[in-house]
């Protein structure tokens, strides 16, 4: 018979072995958010890319127009009216373009609301570069206030020849509650960039 | 594999008595049968809600249930069936059988192992008290995609997240165990190569359970912080992504839908052998093709999502990922059909069920390569085809093995064999049950139907109403099963040690039924 100390030892080390890798693929999950996140931004999957740095004045591409249709979408109760100011602009590659969004709150609240771009084909989200975006920052409006919420962004000359248009979505979700709760836990958070989250 | 050796007559003591027994037990086999009737009574609730479904999908329109307690019965039915039926059977099987096969006196952690059963009754609980809650119970399916789980859920999905963890640490601890007990506990000779098929493939479950029960904690633990602790992990507005909620559990499920089948290839390759008189074709490359599917597992999740809007390159990476499991399951398929071939096989219930288990599971595995194909999925993705094909691998795959397995070794647990022909109308009703109910689902899947719904177009009536049919013959043949587990553990005419015709493994060198406490003194294997 085997001694019982050995295999008694041998069994609390795999047993540790174990509980360690268990918590390692714990942890792993939760990694997979901010991997997930990442991967998205490289390939520009999920039009997941902020480009949101200053652009080399490179010049603009004359010889070239790419349409940049402007997308507007109320996510489920979103009540406000929310619309591009011009569906569809023209686009030279490389020129500074200024665009706006129109913002109307009919409700007899104030309330905030945060916008999600999301940028198709997703292939070309890595040469859309927002200059200054209103999805930058959360956006409070009064009751029965409408507000131009302003856009400035750069089609990158890199673009590949087969892109000729590009659509450009924003999302409108309503964050009234959530920043109202987060206001009353902890004033720090109130800044949405402050986690890197908000500015996609 | 293994030779046997000497026959062993060890009883220091008994069972405690009364039922205390079943509290402070740390006897695998004590343990394995708590497990076991767990799982059934799991097996008939689960069932019973599927029989819920099927009587409201009898014919088109809504006759007996509301379509939000239908989505709380689709759920209900799948968490049960794949947390409290399947995986506890395959760990009963496992803690009745491991230590008898590798030739240990019992499970490395025993205490522990009580404890992992113990939770599982809680856990349960808290999951059915769902269905009495203000709400009802969770109505997202049993995949629970965010933002369903969490923005849309009822109030009782805190107490399902809960379950689910509790669930896990039971898995957990069950692998860990598992994993030790083979690792350490093996009899002197009993090399890695030797080892019965089913110890071999519950290794492997053991090692994926581990991988991926982690990550289900996580992603359920995620949803708890969204709704509870304002985080934005699947919410978009936050600047999450519902899509990710997808890629996390699947990185969990796929693995998943493996540690419900491997064991039952390691039962259907003990099985299939013992009937047909000839040892195992392909041993080792058994335990490859075991090994070679659970690592692929970890790379094919995304074809659950071919829908949600992947790029083109990782359409077509998980599609040959996932076709490429073709080639080891083949493997697999060949070798149990090789070992058949020539042999001087007879057909007593257990190898039934293990033949129908390589028929059966052959067509779900067919139509899971039919699924697998990208833009084929597009039309094929969230109908009764996808039902079919998943069904087609879990019941007559999963289940029909764990009733294989029980048919072959109650004689070795309860010393009595059971009555022949009352097991062979038990096979022959399920399989006409099983085939009823499921097959007609893929026309209908075809056709379009689409998952989930308690209504449909009347021109699926039809084959909804043979597969309802199917079901009710299917659920009550399974009072037959109860009935001849009870008859046999209270009499029936004495089973041998070898209780079959000259089986292989350690298990059948004790006496039947095997006595409290065996291999304390370990057994020498050649």
């Amino acid at each position: 018979m085997k001694p019982i100390n050995s295999t008694q030892q041998k069994n609390r080390s795999i047993v540790r072995t174990l509980l360690f890798s268990c918590v390692l693929m714990f942890g792993f999950g939760f990694a997979l958010v901010p991997l997930y996140d990442v991967f998205c931004r490289i390939t520009g999957l999920n039009g997941k890319v902020t480009n949101t740095g200053p652009v080399a004045p490179a010049g603009s591409d004359k010889n070239r127009i790419v349409r940049v249709q402007m997308i507007a979408v109320n996510n489920e109760s979103m009540p406000w009216a929310f619309r591009a100011l011009s569906p569809v602009v023209k686009v030279y590659p490389g020129e500074s373009k200024h665009a706006a969004y129109l913002a109307h709150n009919p409700t007899t609240q104030r309330m905030v609301a945060q916008a999600i771009p999301s940028v198709s084909p997703s292939e070309a989200a890595q040469y859309l570069h927002k200059v200054n975006c209103f999805c930058f920052d959360r956006q409070p409006l009064n009751s029965l206030e409408t507000k131009e919420m302003p856009l400035v962004f750069v089609i990158d000359p890199k673009l590949p020849d087969h892109i000729s248009t590009v659509t450009l979505s924003y999302t409108l979700f309503d964050i009234t509650t959530t920043q109202i709760a987060k206001n009353n836990t902890s004033s720090n958070s109130s800044q949405p960039n402050s986690t890197g989250r908000h500015t996609l | 594999m293994n030779t046997m050796t000497k026959v062993e007559h060890t009883e220091h003591h008994g069972p405690a008595a009364g039922i205390s027994r079943w509290f402070y037990t740390t006897n695998h086999k004590d343990i394995g049968t708590l497990y076991l009737w767990f799982s059934f009574a799991m097996f008939l609730t689960g069932g019973c809600m599927a029989l819920m479904i099927r009587a409201e999908l009898f014919q088109p329109g809504l006759q007996l249930i509301q379509p939000d307690f239908f989505n709380q019965m689709t759920t209900m039915h799948g968490l049960i069936m794949v947390f409290g039926a399947v995986m506890p059977a395959f760990v009963g099987l496992a803690n009745w059988m491991l230590p008898m096969m590798v030739g240990a006196p019992d499970m490395a952690l025993p205490r522990m192992n009580n404890w992992s059963f113990w939770i599982l009754p809680f856990a349960f609980a808290m999951m059915l008290s769902t269905l009495f809650m203000d709400g009802g119970a969770p109505n997202f399916g049993w995949t629970f995609y965010a933002p369903l789980s969490t923005t849309y859920a009822p109030p009782s999905v805190t107490y399902f997240i809960f379950a689910v963890h509790m669930m896990g640490i039971s898995s957990i601890m069950g692998a860990i165990n598992i994993i030790a007990t083979i690792l350490n506990m093996r009899a002197p000779g009993m090399t890695m190569m030797k080892l019965p098929l089913f110890v071999w493939t519950w290794l492997i479950t053991a090692f994926l359970l581990i991988a991926v029960m982690p990550v289900l904690a996580g992603v359920v633990t995620m949803m708890l912080m969204d709704i509870h602790f304002g985080t934005s992990f699947f919410n978009a507005a936050g600047g999450g992504d519902p899509v990710l909620f997808q890629h996390v559990f699947w990185f969990f499920g796929h693995p998943e839908v493996y540690i419900m089948i491997l064991p039952a290839f390691g039962i259907v390759s003990e099985i299939i052998p013992t009937f047909a008189r000839k040892r195992l074709f392909g041993y080792s490359s058994m335990v490859y093709a075991t090994s070679s599917i659970a690592f692929l597992s970890f790379i094919v999740w995304a074809h659950h999502m071919f829908t949600v809007g992947l790029p083109l390159m990782g359409e077509l990476f998980f599609m040959y990922a996932t076709m490429l499991i073709a080639v080891p399951t083949g493997v697999k398929v060949f070798n149990w059909v090789a070992t058949m071939f020539r042999g001087s096989m007879t057909f007593e219930t257990p190898m039934l069920f293990a033949v129908a288990f390589v028929v059966l599971f052959t067509i779900g595995g067919f139509s899971g390569l039919m699924l697998a194909i990208a833009p084929a999925d597009f039309q094929y993705h969230d109908t009764y085809f996808v039902v079919a094909h998943f069904h087609y691998v879990l019941v007559p795959g999963a289940v029909f093995a764990i009733m294989a397995g029980v048919y072959y070794w109650l004689p070795k647990w309860t010393g009595h064999y059971y009555p022949e022909t009352m097991g062979k109308v038990h096979f022959w009703c399920s399989f006409v049950g099983v085939n009823l109910t499921f097959f007609p689902m893929h026309f209908i899947g075809l056709a379009g139907m689409p998952r989930r719904i308690p209504d449909y177009a009347l021109q699926f009536a039809d084959f909804n109403m043979v597969a309802s049919i199917g079901a009710f013959i299917f659920g009550f043949s399974q009072l037959i099963f109860l009935v001849l587990i009870i008859k046999t553990i209270r009499g029936g005419s004495p089973a041998t040690p070898e209780v079959w015709d000259e089986p292989e493994g350690l298990e059948w060198t004790i006496p039947s039924p095997a006595p409290y406490h065996t291999f304390t003194t370990p057994p020498e294997v050649k």
